[in-house]
């Protein structure tokens, strides 16, 4: 494969090949935390974490895994390391662990890491599939915290909710009520108003493509 | 071809012991630090049903184990904390379940005086759907605060349902399944408690050392 330069892999990460908008990879954390901009920044937090390193072990043991057995050594990778990330939150963010419960190990099935390692970390040095993983992690954080706000908006009418469960008593004051006296509106908050949500999200991205491409 | 699948397996095998055993240190290494996480929240969250100088005993110690869970309703056995001032009775703290949850059990800590009112309810943990069910965690709303004072004699017996149901309690907008199993729960409990009251503070506490 031929080498690719560190701003290519970070644009292609968080735009031209974006895990969630492009590759429409990892949805079912993408779509089942994203009620609040506090839950799916948690969770994207700790997907990057798990991205950056399952990727670097991964291109480091890349020259040691017959091609048979990859798949499986990548699960164990991923698995050993999303448990031990688990266990570090729960250890010394115990707070965020309430707040992200199920969802945290459940990382390991999401296919943007498997895919990830597959398709990127397997071939590549150690610093560029560092890089990889920052940056679709950083790809991943942005459309989950953009889908976050935009149905917290619309569904409870304020934004940064509940910051002081992920980064303590002070960040309270972070709470936005963007439309006081809001009654709220279900639909945003229930998983159909995800889908919609990411509908948009798709249908934005597309077209500010299509104008950048018309216009060159 | 025999040779290469045993070298696979060999290697598969490798890899499967260095990841248990990554794992195996970070939970050594965490596992101190999590039961103090665990333990720090437990007093806390008595704190918020009992306000310490209720009592003068050593609560967290003070519990006891009901193996005889089937009589709570729950799946799990149920964990009793005694809060007392010297030798009198004050109030138990119950970590309880409400299997009927929209997902699954949930959590509960009920606090309830000697004299079978209610001092508080709480939810410990839970996986109701957020922005509905979730509005019986404190943090996401005052729902459980209803419960304050309550006893099986206020509101009366029958009227211990959600609205809809024909009882007195709120269910939220779009979530029933969950209050219900909520009410349900602390029902149960109540009714245990008043039905053991004596024996629940008589029975010698859980020693330290046997595991639960």
């Amino acid at each position: 494969m031929a080498k690719v330069s560190l701003s290519e892999i970070s644009i292609n990460g968080l735009w031209k090949n974006n895990p969630v908008l492009v590759q429409i990879l990892g949805l079912c954390p993408a779509l089942a935390v994203t009620a609040s901009v506090v839950n799916a920044l948690g969770l994207s937090m700790a997907t990057t974490a798990t991205l950056v390193l399952s990727n670097l072990i991964i291109s480091l043991i890349r020259n040691f895994v017959k091609s048979e057995i990859r798949i499986p050594v990548y699960i164990i990778v991923i698995a050993s390391v999303v448990t031990a990330i688990e266990l570090s939150v729960k250890a010394y963010a115990y707070d965020l662990y309430l707040v992200l419960g199920i969802f945290l190990p459940l990382i390991v099935t999401n296919c943007v890491i498997l895919g990830r390692a597959e398709a990127f970390a397997s071939k590549n040095r150690p610093i560029a599939a560092v890089v990889d993983g920052l940056m679709c992690g950083l790809g991943f954080t942005i459309v989950l915290c953009a889908l976050g706000a935009l149905r917290e908006l619309i569904g409870n009418g304020t934004l940064f909710d509940g910051m002081h469960l992920m980064f303590g008593e002070a960040a309270r004051g972070l709470k936005i009520v963007v439309i006081s006296d809001y009654k709220g509106f279900l639909l945003a908050i229930l998983p159909p108003g995800a889908f919609i949500g990411l509908g948009l999200l798709l249908a934005g991205k597309n077209i500010i493509d299509h104008r950048s491409s018309a216009k060159s | 071809m025999i040779k290469q699948m045993i070298t696979a397996s060999l290697l598969l095998t490798l890899y499967s012991v260095v990841g248990t055993g990554l794992v195996a240190y970070t939970s050594a290494a965490t596992s101190e630090q999590i039961k103090a996480n665990e333990k720090g929240v437990l007093v806390n969250s008595i704190g918020e049903v009992l306000p310490s100088d209720n009592y003068d005993n050593e609560i967290t110690t003070d519990k006891i184990t009901f193996a005889d869970h089937a009589a709570l309703g729950t799946a799990n056995p149920v964990t009793i904390y005694r809060a007392r001032k010297g030798d009198t009775p004050v109030a138990a703290v119950i970590i309880t379940e409400a299997p009927e949850g929209y997902g699954g059990a949930i959590k509960l800590l009920i606090g309830i005086n000697s004299d079978g009112t209610l001092a508080g309810v709480r939810t410990i943990s839970h996986a109701e759907t957020p922005g509905l069910g979730d509005k019986i965690d404190i943090n996401k709303d005052d729902w459980v605060k209803d419960f304050d004072g309550k006893s099986l004699n206020d509101p009366k017996p029958e009227e211990w349902k959600v609205k809809k149901d024909g009882g007195v309690f709120d269910q939220f907008s779009g979530a029933t399944i969950t209050p219900r199993a909520v009410v349900k729960s602390i029902r149960t409990t109540l009714v245990y408690f008043k039905n053991n009251s004596d024996s629940i503070f008589s029975k010698p506490s859980d020693t330290v050392n046997t595991k639960s």
